[in-house]
This record gives C-alpha cells, structure tokens and sequence, in this order.
C-alpha cells in the first residue's frame, strides 16, 4: 500500500474552497451559455423561414407591388449607399477627434466639456437624432431629403463609438513609446504619426464595425432624412432619395398586407448578411493586425 | 595658465517639485565636456528627475516643476524656444529598453528621419554606423527588417543607445541602462560607453555604485533630493568621502 504525503491531502477548508470554485465556474458558465440562446434562435429563424426566399434575383429586383412581392435590389443598393456615406464621415472625422483627445487634449474644462457631449451624443435616442437630422441636415443645410443628409444624421449618431473605440486604442500604446520618440526631438505629430498611428489599427476597425453595425440597422434616422418606403429608379447622386432595407424591413412586415409569409424573414436575413459580411471582413483584417504581435 | 574650456552643462539653484512634493532641492553642479559624469544614490534621490529636467522632458509629466537654471551648451535650457532641437542634441536611454515596434532599421532611422534625411544611402550607413558603435550590429544584420521591439531585453537596450546616437548627440543620459539587461551585455555596453567618452558628454544614472567607478570620471551622491558631494570617482571610492553619508552608502550601509 502506497502512503500518501500528508502535505498533499486535501483539508476539509481547501476541499471547500474546491467546490465553491467549481461551482461558481458551472454558474458563470450558464449565464455565458445563455447569451447564446438569442442569438442562435434569432439566427436560427430567420434561417428556417427566410432562406427558401433568398434567390439571385431577389436580390437584385426591384420590388413590386409596393413592395409586397419582387426583390430588394433596391433596398439593398440603398443602405450600401447610407453606410458607405455614414463611414466616410464618421471614421475621419471621429479619429481625428480621437486623436485630439488622446494624445493632446490636457486636463481642463475644454476637454471635460468634449468628453461629456460625447457621452451624451451616446445616450441620445436614434428618433431624436433623426429630429436633429431633419433640422440640421434636411432643412438648415438644405441637403433635402437625401442620401447625403440620412448619412450624416447616421454619422453624428455613430462619431462617439468610432471616437471611444479609437480613443481606447490609442492608449493602448505605451507612454513609453512617445516618450522615447519625444525625446529623440519628434514633434507631437511625428510621434503619433510614425509610432502611435501605426499600432492602433485594431482599435479603428473597432471603430468601424461599430459603426457598420449601427448604420445598416438604424430605421428612425433615416426615414425623415432620406430613405423613402418606395422608390423605382437607384440613387443617381447622394441628393437622391433612396430605399433602404430596414425601412424595408419595417414596411413589408407591418404597412403592407399581402405580404407573402416569408418575405419579412428574407429580408431580415439579408439585412442580417449585410452586416455580418461588412463586419466579418473587418474581423479578418483586424486579425491580421494583431496576428503581428509588436511588444 | 592654461583656462578651462566652459562646462557643457551648468545647473544652478536647481529645486524639482511635483506638486506639494519636493523631489530635488538646491543642486548646483557642472558637467564638462567629454566626461563620464556618474550619478549614485538610492531610490528617490531626485536622479531621475534631475536627468528629465535636462532636456524639458518634464513637460511630459504632468504636475512637475523645475526651477532654478540649466544650461546647456551656454544655452539656458528654461527659455529655449526650439525644444524638438535641444532634445535632438541630448540622446536620452531610459532604465527600461524601448524598442518601438518598428523595424531594426526604422528604430535606428528614425531620428535622421525626423529631421529629413531621406536617401537611403545616407541612412544605410547611419543605422550602420550607430548600430556598430552600440555594439549590436554582428548580432542584428542579416534582419534588419525585424521588428525592434521583440528583439531580446539588452539587445532592444543597446538598440535605444544606437538609435539615441543616430540623434548625433553632443550630451547622453542613461538613466539606470543596466537595469533589465544581463551582466554580460552591462559589459559590452560598458566598452561602449568608454569608447564614446571620445567624442561626447555622458551622464550616467546608476543603481549598481561599482559601475560608477568602473566608469565615471567624477561621481555625485544624491540622496532625498539634495546633491551631497561631487568628487573625482577614483578620490571619492578610495577613502576622499566628505559626508558621513556617502561613505555609508558607498559601504552598503543602506540603500
């Protein structure tokens, strides 16, 4: 018979503190498992009801009858255009302005008043951003009801996560790095330009696909500011007016009777593909960013 | 009589607050030109400080204040309008290496870089030259191309020194250069510096007392903030002590 190490028996207290660990870990991992549940449901219906409709021409017809049957080849053109114009504002004008912060601001009241309208840009609801947008964009600019004034309203609602996520990134470059290029006689620019820059790509397409996300789904934005229920001709500039496939969503699934059971499901799957797609080839770059591990 | 050429450094009344807490007080001391000037002392001995206040690197930390005058090249360094010109003729090594996370190559390149030197002939022998002289060139030659910041702790050190002589510095500060790097590669590094004692001015900051006298010409003690004594290092190791305190720490008494 082998003798065991007294050393290595387990008290009565380390036996305790065993079960607790292993039961706190089950637990967290049931509520982690749960997040799951949504996600695969929502996914998992969408699927079921809506891929029988997916076809090559639904996507790329146009609707007809009001949009109750035909494709959504306009739709889909649509919201391309609103991202592409929302990230085209919002992503220049948001590192700009997160570089600002992160790397020159100073502690004062300028900077705390920034960092508060940020926040608060946040938390402000998307209908009252799409109020804001008719004002501003709509009327006071006097973009019309176009492409140009809904991707603007979706840029301003979507600046303070490009702002936040490229801030954090941004930080996440060691001081050590800017002081080293500081003391070598590097100007504030040089030293983010040449050091700072380069090492917080993650960070922007954090940014990016934050913003991809916010600006395909959004409906209350962009329905007084430039996406109309129904429209027969593509957007020839970003002064037209366009369809965009959340209005559509929002259309074939409540305004519209005679709506074939599975077109809703389709469309929600599209839009869904959309913003998975655009996001997935973020995800793969910011892979690649990081698969080079620098420090 | 032969007149002695001016001091490179001249620091005066020198006091270094950060906030309420006074981190150096009243130093007053000259560095001249071509000399090893060794700095020893404990921990928050105002080393550190002192060394930032030099180059206005204390404009990178909020809250510190330096009065008193410092000049530098008969320049006082409190009025000095072009900051990014003074910074380029003081190289600075922190304790910690800090290989920024570009190439070998762009490491070493990028301080002719920042001041428009763009043929690539003219850099080659740059980054050649600096690299050599740092003693790291046999070991990073053939990948140059590698990123700087994974090279090994006394490689990325030695790489902060060459990159901090590509500024073509007339003054260098090492602050504690030995902390993360090996004994053996503290030696190489040694050689180094008594090689560039030729042709410029060193401050050494250092934990390691023998190291000093391997290699100061004249050695300061600093302790809480005040400057003790400076005396030539062999004098100051061989029994020429004035205070009672740098004999104990010299001894090992504390620190």
């Amino acid at each position: 018979m082998t003798t065991i190490d007294p050393m290595f028996v387990a008290t009565p207290l380390e036996k305790r503190n065993h079960t607790i660990q292993q039961l706190v870990r089950t637990l967290l991992l049931a509520v982690a498992l749960l997040l799951v549940v949504p996600a695969l449901l929502i996914l998992g219906v969408l699927v079921v009801e809506g891929a029988p409709g997916l076809s090559w021409s639904f996507l790329v017809d146009p609707p007809r009858s009001n949009g109750a049957a035909g494709g959504i080849g306009l739709p889909l053109l649509g919201t391309l255009w609103l991202t592409a114009g929302a990230l085209l504002l919002a992503l220049p004008l948001g590192v700009a302005a997160a570089i600002y912060l992160s790397e020159y601001a100073r502690d004062n009241w300028l900077t705390r008043t920034i960092n508060v309208a940020i926040v608060n840009l946040a938390g402000v609801p998307s209908i009252v951003h799409a109020l804001f947008g008719v004002g501003a964009f709509v009327h006071f600019l006097h973009f019309g009801k176009s492409i140009l004034a809904a991707s603007c309203t979706l840029a301003v609602m979507t600046l303070p996560v490009v702002i936040v996520a490229t801030r954090e990134s941004l930080q996440a470059v060691p001081k050590a790095f800017r002081e080293a290029c500081w003391s070598m006689g590097a100007t504030r620019w040089q030293t983010i330009w040449r050091v700072v820059l380069p090492n917080s790509g993650s960070g922007i397409l954090t940014g990016l696909i934050l913003c991809v996300c916010r600006a395909v789904g959004e409906t209350a934005p962009i329905m007084f500011t430039g996406a109309v229920f129904l429209r027969s001709m593509a957007p020839q500039s970003v002064f037209d007016k366009t369809m965009a496939l959340s209005l559509h969503l929002f259309n074939v699934s409540t305004q519209l009777t005679d709506v074939p059971h599975h077109l809703p499901f389709s469309v929600a799957l599209v839009l869904i593909i959309v913003v998975l797609a655009l996001n997935g080839t973020a995800i793969a770059f910011r892979m690649r960013l990081r698969g080079r591990k620098k420090w | 009589m032969v007149t002695e050429p001016p001091p490179l450094v001249s620091v005066r009344g020198l006091s270094i607050h950060y906030g309420d807490k006074v981190a150096l007080q009243g130093v007053d001391l000259d560095i001249k030109t071509n000399e090893i000037f060794g700095i020893i002392g404990p921990a928050n001995a105002g080393k550190t400080s002192f060394l930032r206040a030099l180059n206005r690197m204390d404009e990178f930390v909020p809250g510190m204040q330096v009065l008193g005058d410092i000049t530098f090249a008969g320049r006082d360094v409190r009025t000095v309008r072009n900051l990014y010109a003074l910074r380029k003729r003081i190289g600075v090594v922190f304790p910690l290496p800090v290989g920024l996370p570009l190439s070998i190559y762009d490491n070493v390149a990028l301080s002719p870089r920042l001041s428009g030197i763009t043929k690539h002939a003219q850099l080659d022998e740059i980054v050649e030259r600096c690299l050599r002289r740092a003693a790291l060139w046999d070991e990073v030659k053939d990948r140059l191309k590698g990123l700087g910041s994974l090279l090994s702790g006394g490689q990325q050190q030695r790489l902060t020194i060459a990159r901090a002589l590509s500024q073509d510095p007339e003054l260098l500060l090492l602050d504690e250069f030995s902390i993360a790097v090996d004994p053996v590669t503290t030696m190489r590094i040694e050689e180094v510096l008594k090689e560039l004692r030729q042709e410029l001015t060193i401050v050494l900051v250092t934990n390691l007392v023998q190291q000093a006298r391997r290699l100061a010409d004249r050695t300061s003690f600093f302790l809480g903030g005040l400057c003790v004594e400076i005396a030539p290092t062999e004098a100051l190791f061989s029994g020429g002590a004035r205070e009672q305190s740098t004999v104990d720490y010299l001894e090992g008494r504390f620190g």
